[in-house]
C-alpha cells in the first residue's frame, strides 16, 4: 500500500456546555503510527480537510504505553486506547469521538470523576496509617498473588464504563472496575482488615446488585482484567456477609 | 445507609424468579403437558390443580404476590439499561438485552392469558380443554401462546444461568460455561414440553 494520508473524521465540542461537530482532517501518513501521532500531526497543522484553519483537537494521554488509562476514547465507534491503537490495524476513514459514559470536557477529553467516585466509594485503597509503626503487615500466598496481580493491572481507563449498559445517567451502578477493585483489597492481607467495610459499601444502591451480567466489561477491558468472575466471586461473598450481618454479626 | 436494603430486595428478585415463579412454571407446564394425552387427562389434572386444598391462599402467595413484585421490580431494573447492541454485539450481551425485553414480553403476555383464564373463570367461565381449545383455534391467539411460551422459556433458562452467577455460584469461566448449557439443556427441554402441550389443543 503506498498511503500518504490518514482521512479521519473528529467529533469536537469547544467546551462542557456546548455543541458537538464533526472536522474532517488529512493527516500524512507513517508506518506504525498510532493514534496519538496522528493527533499531534494534527496539532503541528491544524488545518481541516478543506483547506480551513482550526483549532488542534485537543486529547488526554499520559504514559502512551497503555497503563495510565488517560487516552480512552471512541475509535470507529468502539472504546479504545488511542495511543495502543494502531493505524494499521483498523478501519479509513478513522473516526474519533469522546467516550458517550462521561460529560465530555472538550474535544476528546472527558472527566472521568464518576468512576473515581466510585473507587472512593468502595474504600479502594489500603489502610496503612497509624500514630505509631505498625510493622510489616502479613504476606500474601503466592498462589493469591499471580491472579491478584491481574486486578491491580486496572488504569481506571474507564472503558468498562462506557460498554456496560447498565452504567448510564438513568442509573446509580457504581461500575465494573470499583467492584474489581473491592475483590483486590478484599484479598490483599492488610486490606482484608476493612473487608467488610468494602463489602457493605458495595450492598448499597447502585452496588454489585446493579450488575446484569452482560459482561460487556471483560470484553473491552484493554487489561483483560476477568471483571465478570470478579463480580461473581463478590456476589459470593456479598451474599455470606449479608448471612453473617443478620444471624451472626 | 442503614436503612438502604437494596442488596436484600434485589437478591428477593433474583430468588423470587426460581422459588416460587420458576417452580410453579414446571409444574404448569407439567399439567398442560398432559393435554398431549387427551382431553380428559388434561380435564381430571386441571381439576386436580382445582381443588387443592388452601387454593386461593396458594395461587396467591406462590403466585400472583410473587410474580407481581417479580415483574414489577423487573420493568424498574430493565428502565435502568441504555441499549447498546449495535456497537457490543457479544453473546453474553444479546442475553442481556434479550432478558428485559422477554420479561417485558412475558408481563404483557400474562395479562391476556390470565385474563382469558383465570379472570374469565372468575366470572363463570370453566377451566378445561375446551376453553383452551377454543381459544387456541385462533390463529391470533395460538401465535400469542408460541410468543409467550417462547420468551418465558427463554428467560427462566437463562435467568437460571445469570442466577447461579448473582448468588456467586458459578464464579470462573469453568462454571459458568456450565452454567450456560445448564441453560440451553432446560430451554430445549422447556421448550419442547410447551410446544407439544399447546399444539395438543389444536384440532
Ligand atoms: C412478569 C414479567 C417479568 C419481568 C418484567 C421480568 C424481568 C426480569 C428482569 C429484568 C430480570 C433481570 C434481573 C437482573 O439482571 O438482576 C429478571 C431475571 C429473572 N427472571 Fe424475570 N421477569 C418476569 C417474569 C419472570 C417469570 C415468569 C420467571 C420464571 C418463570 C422469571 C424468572 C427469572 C429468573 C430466574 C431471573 C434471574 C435472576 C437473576 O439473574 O438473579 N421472570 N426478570
Ligand atoms: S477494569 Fe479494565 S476497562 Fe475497566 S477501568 Fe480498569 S483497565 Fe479500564
Ligand atoms: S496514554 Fe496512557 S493509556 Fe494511553
Amino acid at each position: 500500500m503506498n498511503q500518504t494520508f490518514v482521512h479521519f473524521i473528529i467529533q469536537r465540542q469547544d467546551g462542557p456546555d456546548s455543541k458537538p461537530y464533526i472536522e474532517e482532517f488529512h493527516v500524512p501518513y507513517r508506518p506504525s503510527m498510532n493514534i496519538i501521532s496522528a493527533l499531534m500531526e494534527i496539532r503541528k497543522n491544524p488545518v481541516t480537510r478543506d483547506g480551513e484553519e482550526t483549532t488542534p483537537v485537543q486529547w488526554e494521554s499520559v504514559c502512551l504505553e497503555e497503563v495510565c488509562g488517560a487516552c480512552s476514547m471512541l475509535i470507529n465507534g468502539r472504546p479504545k486506547q488511542a495511543c495502543s491503537t494502531l493505524i494499521d490495524t483498523i478501519e479509513q476513514p478513522i473516526r474519533l469521538a469522546p467516550l458517550k459514559t462521561f460529560p465530555c470536557e472538550r474535544d476528546l477529553i472527558v472527566d472521568r470523576q464518576r468512576m473515581f467516585a466510585s473507587l472512593m466509594k468502595v474504600k479502594a485503597w489500603i489502610e496503612i496509617d497509624g500514630t505509631h509503626d505498625l510493622g510489616p503487615g502479613p504476606r500474601m500466598s503466592e498462589e493469591d498473588r499471580q491472579w491478584a496481580y491481574e486486578l491491580s493491572k486496572c488504569m481506571t481507563c474507564g472503558l468498562c464504563f462506557e460498554a456496560c449498559p447498565n452504567v448510564n445517567d438513568k442509573s446509580p451502578f457504581i461500575g465494573p472496575a470499583p467492584l474489581s477493585q473491592v475483590r483486590l483489597f478484599n484479598t490483599h492481607p492488610t486490606g482484608k482488615m476493612q473487608a467488610s467495610h468494602r463489602l457493605e459499601s458495595i450492598m448499597l444502591d447502585g452496588g454489585i446488585t446493579s450488575c446484569g451480567n452482560s459482561g460487556n466489561c471483560s470484553e473491552v477491558c484493554p487489561k483483560e482484567i476477568p471483571l465478570t468472575h470478579s463480580i461473581a466471586a463478590l456476589n459470593k461473598s456479598t451474599t455470606a456477609y449479608s448471612f453473617k450481618r443478620f444471624f451472626v454479626k | 445507609m442503614k436503612s438502604d436494603r437494596t442488596f436484600f430486595w434485589r437478591k428477593l428478585h433474583s430468588l423470587s424468579g426460581l422459588i416460587p415463579i420458576g417452580v410453579f412454571l414446571i409444574v404448569h407446564f407439567g399439567i398442560n403437558y398432559t393435554a398431549f394425552y387427551g382431553e380428559e387427562t388434561y380435564n381430571q389434572a386441571a381439576a386436580m390443580m382445582g381443588n387443592l386444598p388452601f387454593r386461593y391462599v396458594m395461587e396467591l402467595f406462590i403466585i400472583f404476590i410473587p410474580l407481581l413484585y417479580h415483574g414489577i421490580y423487573g420493568v424498574y431494573i430493565a428502565r435502568e439499561a441504555k441499549n447498546n447492541l449495535s456497537v457490543y454485539k457479544y453473546e453474553k450481551n444479546w442475553y442481556f438485552h434479550f432478558q428485559r425485553l422477554s420479561g417485558i414480553v412475558v408481563f404483557l403476555f400474562l395479562i391476556w392469558h390470565v385474563g382469558t383464564t383465570r379472570v374469565a373463570a372468575a366470572f363463570g367461565a370453566e377451566v378445561t380443554f375446551d376453553m383452551v381449545a377454543n381459544l387456541v383455534a385462533n390463529p391470533v391467539y395460538l401465535s400469542f401462546y408460541l410468543i409467550g411460551i417462547l420468551m418465558t422459556t427463554f428467560h427462566f433458562s437463562n435467568g437460571v444461568r445469570t442466577m447461579l452467577i448473582t448468588w456467586g455460584i458459578t464464579v470462573n469461566q469453568k462454571s459458568q460455561n456450565f452454567g450456560k448449557m445448564l441453560g440451553i439443556v432446560l430451554f430445549i427441554l422447556l421448550t419442547g414440553i410447551g410446544m407439544i402441550a399447546i399444539f395438543a389443543f389444536v384440532s
